[in-house]
């Protein structure tokens, strides 16, 4: 795989700079359904001003490029250990390029040594399948919209939500009137209802790798992302948080099994500032072709 | 409606913005984030060559790098979150006589009553648009205190033009923050 680490490096290069076409497209609805002359307008605006720059520059669409996440589908002889050291490299290469700031603390000493590399960084995921195919996406996840993440327990008396959908709908909506004017909206949720309390927050990330304008095959999961996406659209809280229609760009919802003493719903939430990507390899690490 | 505002500003420029108005400023603007805040509330004295009488602190730790000539270069400068500064600002606004706060999501209580008090505004930035706001950064006079407290956390003296932000906090006594909370609130309550 002797075109792996470069591969990598434009995977990362292209997260960073360049927001997917279904984000873009997302915030442009967005601009049109705002009125003219609004804060909310004039914020929409300079947010798609700042994508265009971005992607011409081909510099970070936000200083703060997050934590690397990337999620690898392989075949079962792939040699992961070497995967890894190469995607360590690329990250290494493409802090160099300026594609990453130095994002990368030791939580105990607090020394950035300034190679994004260290104990979770980056945070590799592996799954096998039994097909050729090489798939490897990235994430990119900034540390304010990482804050305003949510992970309840039901049920919860407060906000009178039991253990069934219509308690899910309601912590879900309590999230994103908490993190009102925090996490750069609009937003963008990843939900899982159900898991353990990592598993979880693991699969409610996952749901980040969804097309924004894909639908959801389970009908009673499609209902309750669309009912949410209403909803969160009709409180008025607006890009920023100054006000408007434009709340939340999309809303995605997973279920894994939980064990009958436990319901946690997690909530991811991901800023405009939405940075993902993917590409498919071939044989010898080569981008064959580009998933979004 | 759009206001342009230049520093060094008065205060009578101030008592005329509204919650909602949008301005372009120009000028001078100084970063300032946790340490500089830390330092000046403890006691601390500005730098020589800091004048903060009329002006405007943006919390902000830009990504700064030297071109070839040795010039300091602005590559990304996007607002950082403001609370962290609550316990701070008020006392520092009036002390140094600043009239304007740039920052992002917004501060609480104690920050509106210095803004009316002092007459002073809260500027909200746009989150998230560092290529849009570099821009906007012509050209970087002078850094202070980048030994003791590093790059991002050091006093960058920027000059800016036509930089875009919302009042969202004015010196009336009105914020956008606790007026989208409350309508928001109502509406969810609504649809529960
Ligand atoms: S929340 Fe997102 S857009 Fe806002 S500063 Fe963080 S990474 Fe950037």
């Amino acid at each position: 795989m002797r075109g792996l680490r470069e591969s990598l490096t434009e995977l990362i290069r292209r997260t960073s700079a360049e927001i997917p076409d279904d984000v873009q497209r997302g915030i442009l609805h967005g601009l049109e359904q705002e009125k003219e002359g609004t804060i909310a307008k004039s914020a929409l605006e300079i947010i798609e001003k700042n994508i265009e720059l971005a992607r011409r520059k081909s510099q970070p669409l936000c200083q703060d490029t997050g934590s690397i996440l990337f999620y690898v589908d392989c075949p079962v002889g792939l040699n992961q250990v070497e995967f890894e050291a190469e995607a360590r490299e690329a990250v290494l290469a493409a802090t160099k390029l300026g594609y990453l700031r130095q994002n990368s603390v030791d939580s105990i000493t607090g020394k950035n040594d300034g190679t994004n590399l260290g104990p979770g960084s980056p945070n590799m995921h592996f799954h096998q399948h039994s097909t050729d195919e090489i798939n490897v996406r990235l994430m990119l996840k900034g540390g304010g919209c990482e804050n305003v993440g949510a992970q309840f327990s039901l049920p919860n008396t407060a906000l009178k939500a039991n253990r069934d959908l219509d308690g899910c709908r309601k912590v879900i909506l309590e999230a994103v009137h908490q993190a009102q004017g925090k996490g750069c909206g609009p937003g963008i949720l990843g939900v899982c209802i159900g898991g353990d309390r990592a598993s979880g927050y693991e699969f409610s990330k996952r749901e980040f790798l969804r097309k924004l304008d894909d639908r959801n095959p389970d009908p009673k999961l499609d209902e309750l992302e669309q009912d949410i996406l209403k909803t969160a659209n009709e409180l008025g809280i607006g890009p920023m948080g100054f006000g408007g229609k434009t709340t939340l760009l999309g809303v995605k919802i997973g279920a894994a099994n939980r064990v009958p003493a436990s319901y946690f719903v997690s909530i991811s939430y991901m800023c405009w500032a939405f940075r993902r990507h993917g590409a498919s390899l071939a044989q010898d690490g080569t981008i064959s072709d580009w998933l979004y | 409606m759009t206001h342009h505002l230049t520093s060094p500003i008065s205060e009578e420029a101030i008592r005329g913005l509204k919650v909602g108005d949008q301005v372009l400023i120009s000028g001078v603007v100084f970063t300032g984030r946790d340490a500089v805040h830390k330092y000046l509330h403890e006691g601390g004295e500005l730098p020589d060559g800091v004048n903060l009488e009329g002006g405007i602190i943006y919390h902000c730790g830009p990504v700064v790098l030297k071109d070839e000539n040795g010039e300091w270069k602005v590559v990304a400068a996007g607002p950082t979150t403001s609370i962290r500064e609550e316990p701070y600002q008020g006392g520092i606004m009036k002390q140094f006589g600043l009239r304007g706060v740039i920052g992002k999501g917004g501060m609480a209580d104690k920050t509106l009553a210095a803004c009316k008090d002092h007459g002073a505004v809260y500027l909200h930035a746009i989150g998230g648009a560092a290529q849009v706001l570099a821009e906007c950064i012509v050209r970087v006079r002078d850094v202070y205190m980048l030994e003791e407290f590093g790059s991002p956390e050091a006093i960058w003296e920027l000059e800016v033009h036509e930089f875009p932000a919302v009042v969202t906090m004015d010196s009336h006594g009105e914020s956008l923050h606790k007026d989208v909370h409350a309508m928001s609130e109502e509406a969810l309550a609504d649809r529960r």
